[in-house]
């Protein structure tokens, strides 16, 4: 009982991580119709700039707020210089549909690289603000730390800040409409270029958060978002790939599921269980959990 | 005074020419009619003129300024509204978003609210699903919301793209009539694309008829309705 | 383009072939160990042009797959003692099956979802060596493609003989893939990539035809993976994540349409370290830039080439021409 209930607690916590960058991942899609893979990129130079925040000043905050504002510029930065030379130059011939995903790729080599030549590739670590130590609850120790804690709770205001700047405020209608329809939102008058680039600020915020909050319980290198990269997208996928809540959803389905074959099974098996849940969510619930009836293409 | 002026416009997709070398006018507060076969060039015509198509050559203004080679954004702003062909609405918002967005640039909540309330009163319809999503809409609803998306922009001159299209004969004319109607009370400039010949040119005050790209005829409606030669060749009866 | 005949096809693969001989037997050891690093490329490149360029579809790992065929040949030879033509073999049905189980699963959907998932298995796949104690962890396994006969005599070095059999298997393989892209199969993928409504609508099997594609393409991989890590080792360091964004690279820079290019692209990225290794030599060697500059260029060269040109320089040309003649 107390395992299991570690279990899902350990699990939340990873899936909140997964979620952001799902999150990340989905307005991104959303927005400009690329997968970012060039997301964990943006996401481990914000880390990196938390990390020398958190080491020469020990405050935790100040050092996730830099990551957030350096991911929101990143985004924006990226949409604008890379995203809109490429949609202006690529028209046609076989490549056109691929070249924006590729070209992210480029850009996930060529930030990791520079990481790799400005702090160099060896593993780093990065103190967490509070105790990592599990939690003893009735003289047994329960695999769930304040850190943990601290993980769930910031992702959840993150989540409701987002999810009420989209529900709620004009600034949402108007991604949410360049989303689904770019060409009626234009035609309503939302000037959709820079809503494109204001999603890719937020997805920059999100990724940032994501990962400063995962490094702290793992260790810091130019390599070492890849995976979150990959179970970010397989969240994303779960949920649909269009929807916030999707890909929220998605991220806390694939933590939960992730932690339990990390404690009863053991981490041989995460890599294939997680490619496994990708397969069969593309097989079987191609739209999603929550998604509508639509054909998966594009 | 015209205030739509389309002179020797020529657009092409990428090798194939659909239009050529068209010229029109369209008075201050007049609703025109454009006619024609599938493939035509109306739908184009309209796209360009709403900006989301680049013109290859010729000129247009609006109110004696360009309106070629600007973005649809900007050109809502200088009041051309474009009603997209297939019932442009936005599926997975409710009706009161699809409303709310032809305002956002505004920035005038009341304003749009009061323009809203406009809407519905054209269309009571929308206002019984004010919070449904529009993908549970009929199609004439949804033509309906378009339209009055649109209306919520507080346009000047009103690009319609076949409003009929796929629609039942009754819900046609219910359109038709609350088009006349927002013509004469909000003083508003239609362009009204029809493949439906007769029901357009009957409530418009002059009609354009093209074919294969090239414009063929225009005039006044029922000019255009009584030539004998026109009905047999273009309009179709 | 003028297309040659099979036949004179044959010879001028067998010519070149021959060439390839002569030189190696003129240059010293590294460039031989190039050489048979360029051939190897050179048939990993092709996979992608086969798959990207022919069927429209995308993969971000195509090392996994690389990997897949290495690991699969070496256990052969490894268990059974194979012999190494047959390990070659094994290396293409494995990954072919491998490919084959993926793009059935993949195969309806495209674009962000195969990329996503070929990604996927390309950051996954080689944690797996770690995990199971017969693929031999960071170490990897033994392939080896035994000593060159005798009758080469003393002078002729394991490098030299490495170099004559990735040559033999990837002239051979790619005179195959390229009757193969002449034939009625390449031209259904190429009418799929352009446009496949249309291609669906001319009674191609739209599904059926991108996972043959897809199948074929893997099996190639892993053919250059066995080859690959005959050259070098077969363990997970040898199929880092790099080594796909490299591939990928390669085949942009070629352009993916021409299976010719392919040698170009590869012989790009076997000098870009070289080139690398100056570059961060005048900038006083750190350690930090000497590891990160080769995957810096390639990166840059692939951004650079996706915005510029995108379909690679063969393309280019002929929109090029084309629009000459229209002046």
């Amino acid at each position: 009982m107390r395992q299991l209930i570690g279990t899902l607690l350990i699990g939340l916590t990873l899936g909140s991580i997964y979620s952001l960058m799902a999150l990340a991942l989905v307005l991104v899609w959303r927005s400009t119709r690329v997968v970012n893979f060039a997301q964990a990129g943006q996401a481990i130079v914000t880390t990196y700039i938390a990390y020398e925040i958190v080491t020469r000043t020990g405050v935790f905050w100040l050092a996730v707020l830099f990551a957030v504002v350096a991911g929101a510029l990143l985004g924006a930065g990226v949409e604008y210089f890379l995203m809109r030379t490429l949609f202006r130059h690529v028209d046609e011939g076989p490549v056109a549909a691929l070249a924006p995903v590729i070209a992210t790729l480029g850009l996930l080599g060529v930030i990791k690289s520079i990481v790799g030549m400005i702090w160099g590739n060896d593993f780093r670590s990065f103190y967490p603000p509070v105790s990592t130590d599990n939690f003893v609850l009735f003289g047994e120790s329960i695999p769930f730390s304040r850190f943990n804690v601290l993980v769930i709770l910031s992702t959840t205001v993150v989540m409701i800040i987002f999810s009420f700047i989209f529900q709620r405020t004009d600034l949402g209608l108007s991604l949410r409409a360049a989303a689904f329809q770019p060409e009626i939102a234009r035609l309503a008058g939302i000037r959709v270029g820079p809503i494109r680039t204001i999603g890719w600020v937020f997805a920059g915020v999100a990724g940032a958060i994501a990962g400063v909050l995962i490094t702290p319980n793992d260790v810091l290198s130019p390599a070492s978002l890849d995976v979150l990269l990959v179970f970010g997208f397989v969240a994303a996928v779960i949920g649909g790939l269009e929807s916030l809540p999707g890909a929220v959803l998605g991220g806390v389905v694939l933590g939960i599921g992730v932690s339990f074959v990390l404690n009863y099974v053991g981490t041989t098996l995460i890599f294939p269980t997680v490619f496994v849940v990708l397969l069969l969510a593309l097989i079987f619930k191609p739209n999603g959990l929550l998604g509508a009836k639509k054909v998966r293409s594009a | 005074m015209s205030s739509l002026v389309v002179s020797n416009l020529t657009v092409s997709h990428g090798a194939i020419r659909a239009l050529t070398n068209v010229s029109f006018e369209v008075q201050e507060g007049e609703l025109t009619a454009v006619i024609g076969a599938n493939g035509a060039g109306k739908t184009t015509l309209l796209r360009t003129l709403s900006g989301l198509k680049d013109a290859e050559n010729g000129t247009a203004t609006w109110r004696d300024r360009n309106i070629l080679g600007k973005r649809p954004e900007d050109l809502v702003r200088r009041g051309i509204s474009h009603v997209s062909e297939g019932k442009s609405v936005i599926p997975e918002l409710t009706v009161r978003e699809n409303l709310v967005i032809g305002g956002l640039w505004r920035r005038d909540k009341n304003g749009t609210e009061k323009a809203i309330k406009e809407a519905v009163e054209l269309f009571p319809r929308l206002g019984e699903r004010m919070s449904q999503s529009a993908n549970t809409l009929s199609g004439g609803e949804r033509q309906m919301l378009a339209i009055g998306r649109a209306l919520v922009s507080r346009p000047k001159l009103l690009l319609l793209d076949e409003p009929s299209l796929g629609l039942a004969p009754l819900i046609i004319e219910q359109i038709f009539s609350a088009i006349k109607n927002l013509q004469k009370s909000m003083n508003l400039t239609v362009v009204l694309v029809e493949q439906n010949a007769t029901s357009a040119l009957e409530i418009a005050d002059t009609g354009v008829i093209l074919n294969l790209g090239e414009l063929v005829a225009s005039g006044n409606a029922k000019d255009l309705l009584a030539d004998p030669a026109l009905k047999s060749a273009y309009l179709g009866y | 383009m003028h297309k040659l005949s099979t036949k004179k096809a044959f010879v001028a693969y067998f010519l070149f072939g021959w060439l390839l001989l002569i030189v190696a037997d003129r240059v010293d050891e590294l460039r031989v160990y190039q050489g048979a690093t360029i051939a190897v490329t050179t048939l990993a490149i092709a996979s992608i042009i086969l798959l990207t360029g022919y069927s429209g579809q995308v993969s971000l790992g195509q090392g996994a797959f690389l990997a897949v065929g290495a690991y699969a040949a070496a256990l052969s030879q490894t268990f059974w003692q194979s012999p190494f033509w047959f390990t070659l073999l094994i290396a293409i049905l494995v990954s072919a099956a491998f490919g084959f189980i993926l793009a059935f699963a993949a195969g309806r959907m495209s674009g962000p979802y195969l990329a996503g998932t070929t990604l996927a298995l390309a950051v996954g796949l080689p944690t797996l060596a770690n995990q199971f104690s017969f693929l031999g962890g960071e170490t990897g396994l033994v392939y080896d493609a035994g000593l060159p006969p005798e009758r080469f005599g003393e002078e002729f070095t394991l490098y030299k003989w490495f170099f004559w059999i990735a040559a033999f298997v990837v002239l051979i393989a790619m005179f195959l893939l390229r009757n193969l892209l002449n034939s009625r199969f390449g031209r259904t993928w190429k009418a799929l990539r352009a446009n496949s409504t249309a291609a669906s609508l001319c009674g191609v099997n739209v599904a059926q035809s991108k996972i043959t594609a897809f199948t074929i393409s893997a099996g190639v991989a892993g053919l250059a993976g066995a080859l690959l890590g005959m050259v070098s080792i077969v363990a997970p360091s040898a199929f880092p994540l790099s080594l796909s964004f490299t591939i990928i690279t390669g085949a942009i820079l070629a352009g993916v349409t021409s299976l010719l290019g392919s040698m170009l692209g590869a012989v790009i990225l076997v000098v870009i370290p070289e080139i690398a290794d100056v570059i961060a030599h005048q900038l006083g060697d750190s350690e930090k830039i000497t590891t990160n500059l080769p995957g810096f260029i390639v990166s840059v060269l692939l951004i650079l080439t996706v915005l510029f040109s995108p379909n690679g320089p063969a393309e280019a040309m002929r929109k090029r021409k084309e629009q000459h003649a229209k002046h």
